[in-house]
């Protein structure tokens, strides 16, 4: 595996007077991630941000840039080769646009001609206009401006960009531009980025990293999936807060989990009036059939048998084949496009070797939207609505 | 001479002394911007060293503060006893009272530099040097100037009080004007010149203080 571009070993941070900025930090970063620290005021964000270039060094413990000790570089080198963007902007008030952007090329002592086409495809990268480049800060919109903040922390190719809340003072449709503008730039030019942020909408959004801090110290770190599925404590889930847990529980269950596991199933080989003897007693249309290790095959729905019995004799004679499956691990959130858009009432669920494992219906997603809107669903709840439906299927299955 | 008016007599005495006052004139304002070139030379990298270590910041400024109640006749006699009669007196006098506001100025313009533009020019990698060179600097060289201005204007006052040490320059010629019998136009002929002086000074570094205000403030 390659090497990670960042990792924290034991970091500790205590400022003069005794102040605790982060503590016992161990955290490692691999290249291309898109890391969102966050946490409430105080909690160590920006100390912890600010000793990847050297701007605070640890107390202790050890904090390697591309597997090298960074007290081991020049903190003028090293920060060159790290791109840093802050909330305040912090672009050069007294020096144009083009000189912002191509100060850390002049800093390294760049040509003219690679500078000057640099700045060009950075303006083409994010849509600014070149006649901006002549333009001092002061005559830019804040957004603009931050968009430039953006660009320059690039300008050297640096692999690993610093970003302290940069989108902060910026209101919501601006911000919301620039984290799309952020998130394509990342993607693209597969930069690895520490982003700060005390919004957890944000963070969610962006990161393929969370990084949650509390009182200096990391709490949970994971995709944002994973904190939304298992928030560590709760802090975690305070912090998060219900709303978002309820529709994370909704949108990221898999259909495993909220699936009906007792189907009416029938084999292939048995006789259409055994099939329809079975669909009269459990009060259904329709019969999944598997084959005799429960592998799902297709089904045999009553509209089939009544236009076609006379030349059946098996259900294997009439089976259809056209109903799509989901996979057990799928996606709820996905389920409900796939389900709304065909004109399945139900649709069954299936292993990666297509064992039928059980059924999702229109009325379970039924619930888990509700549950999603008004967020009221506990996992209990959840759990009794299901019990309860199971035991009858046939209510569910009826009148396709 | 007395039956001419005051004005055709301080004609009369420039058109006949002309050379001798712009000689005073010019020796006049050398003395002036010796000092507080002098002053410069020490207060501004005084003042920036008292911006990045703060905690001298109060002593010093306390220190040239002092320095500035002291009546500038009694400066001047108090550093005669050191220095003995002439121009070095003067220039060590201008020296003194230009340090304040050159010092408070410098202090005052790199504490007003944006702290998160130094916080992004440091984390962008520029040297200490290169942060003062590049940044600060520029953006603080306006107030820097005012501070300079002002010491400089002073200055051409102090200077024509120095003449009582011997110093020379146009408060010669008003201390001659005041010995002689009727020496209001000989008054008038070193004291115009000198608020000329202090006019033009403060104009002319009024405008150099704008076009060094960088683009795009
Ligand atoms: N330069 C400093 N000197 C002393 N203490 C500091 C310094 N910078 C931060 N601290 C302290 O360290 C702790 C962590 O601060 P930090 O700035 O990292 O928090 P943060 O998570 O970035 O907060 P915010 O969201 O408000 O920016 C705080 O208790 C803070 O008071
Ligand atoms: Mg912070």
């Amino acid at each position: 595996m390659e090497e990670p571009i960042l990792a924290f070993k034991d970091v500790k941070k205590v400022y003069h007077g005794g102040t605790v900025g982060v503590e016992d930090v161990n955290l490692t970063i691999n290249k291309g991630e898109f890391v969102c620290m966050i946490g409430t005021s105080g909690s160590g964000k920006t100390t912890l941000m600010r000793m990847v270039n050297r701007m605070h060094d640890a107390t202790s413990g050890e904090i390697l840039f591309n597997g090298k000790n960074i007290k081991k570089i020049d903190p003028v080198a090293l920060r060159r080769q790290i791109g840093y963007v802050i909330q305040n902007i912090g672009l050069m008030p007294h020096m144009t646009i083009y000189d912002n952007i191509t100060l850390v090329p002049r800093l390294l002592k760049w040509s003219d001609e690679k500078k000057r086409a640099q700045a060009k495809k950075l303006c083409q990268e994010v849509e600014l206009p070149e006649e901006f480049l002549t333009r001092y800060p002061s005559q830019l919109s804040g957004g603009q401006q931050q968009r430039v903040g953006v660009i320059r922390a690039l300008a050297a190719n640096q692999d690993l960009i610093l970003m302290d809340e940069p989108f902060g003072a910026l209101d919501p449709i601006t911000r919301e531009s620039l984290q799309d503008l952020v998130s394509d730039l990342q993607k693209r030019l597969n930069k690895t980025i520490i982003f700060v942020t005390h919004d957890i909408d944000e963070a969610l959004r962006l990161a393929t990293q969370v990084v949650i801090l509390d009182n200096g110290h990391i709490v949970q770190h994971g995709a944002p999936e994973e904190i939304l599925q298992h928030p560590a404590n709760d802090f975690v889930r305070n912090f998060l807060g219900e709303e978002r847990l309820s529709q994370a529980r909704a949108e990221l269950s898999t259909v495993d989990q909220i699936m009906l596991t007792d189907p009416v199933t029938i084999t292939m080989e048995r006789s259409i009036p055994e099939a329809i003897k079975l669909m009269r007693q459990r009060r259904v249309d329709t019969l999944l059939v598997v084959d005799g290790h429960g592998f799902f095959k297709g089904y045999v729905d009553i509209d089939t048998i009544t236009s076609h019995y006379k030349r059946a004799t098996s259900v294997s004679d009439l089976l259809s084949t056209d109903m799509p499956t989901l996979q057990k691990d799928t996606l709820v959130r996905k389920t409900v496009r796939k389900m709304l858009n065909r004109d399945f009432k139900y649709l069954p669920v299936v292993d990666d070797k297509q064992k039928l494992l059980g059924i999702v219906t229109r009325t379970t997603m039924v619930d888990v939207v509700y549950d999603t809107i008004w967020g009221e669903g506990t996992a209990d709840e959840t759990a009794a609505d299901q019990e309860g439906e199971t035991t009858a299927p046939a209510a569910v299955h009826e009148g396709k | 001479m007395s039956e001419m008016g005051l004005w055709q007599q301080f004609w009369y005495y420039m058109t006949h002394n002309g050379s001798y006052v712009l000689e005073q004139f010019s020796r006049h304002f050398l003395i002036a911007i010796y000092g507080v070139l002098l002053a410069a030379v020490v207060g501004i990298p005084l003042g920036i060293l008292i911006a990045r270590y703060k905690k001298l910041s109060a002593t010093t400024i306390g220190i040239a503060n002092v320095i500035q109640t002291i009546p500038s006749l009694a400066m001047l006699s108090i550093l005669m006893l050191a220095l003995g009669l002439g121009v070095n007196t003067v220039i060590v006098t201008v020296f003194l009272y230009s340090i304040l506001p050159i010092v408070k100025n410098t202090y005052t313009g790199m504490n007003n530099v944006n702290r998160a533009v130094i916080d992004t020019a440091q984390g962008m990698g520029m040297t200490r040097m290169q942060q003062l060179f590049l940044v600060e600097l520029p953006l603080s060289v306006s107030v820097i100037m005012a501070g300079v201005r002002n010491a400089l204007v002073v200055a051409i006052g102090n200077v024509a009080i120095g003449a009582f040490v011997g110093a020379g320059g146009l408060g010669d010629i008003i201390i001659r004007g005041t010995n002689a019998t009727d020496g209001g136009a000989i008054i008038l002929a070193g004291a115009l010149p000198t608020a000329l002086m202090a006019i033009i000074a403060d104009l002319l570094l009024g405008w150099a203080e704008r076009k060094l205000q960088p683009h795009g403030m």
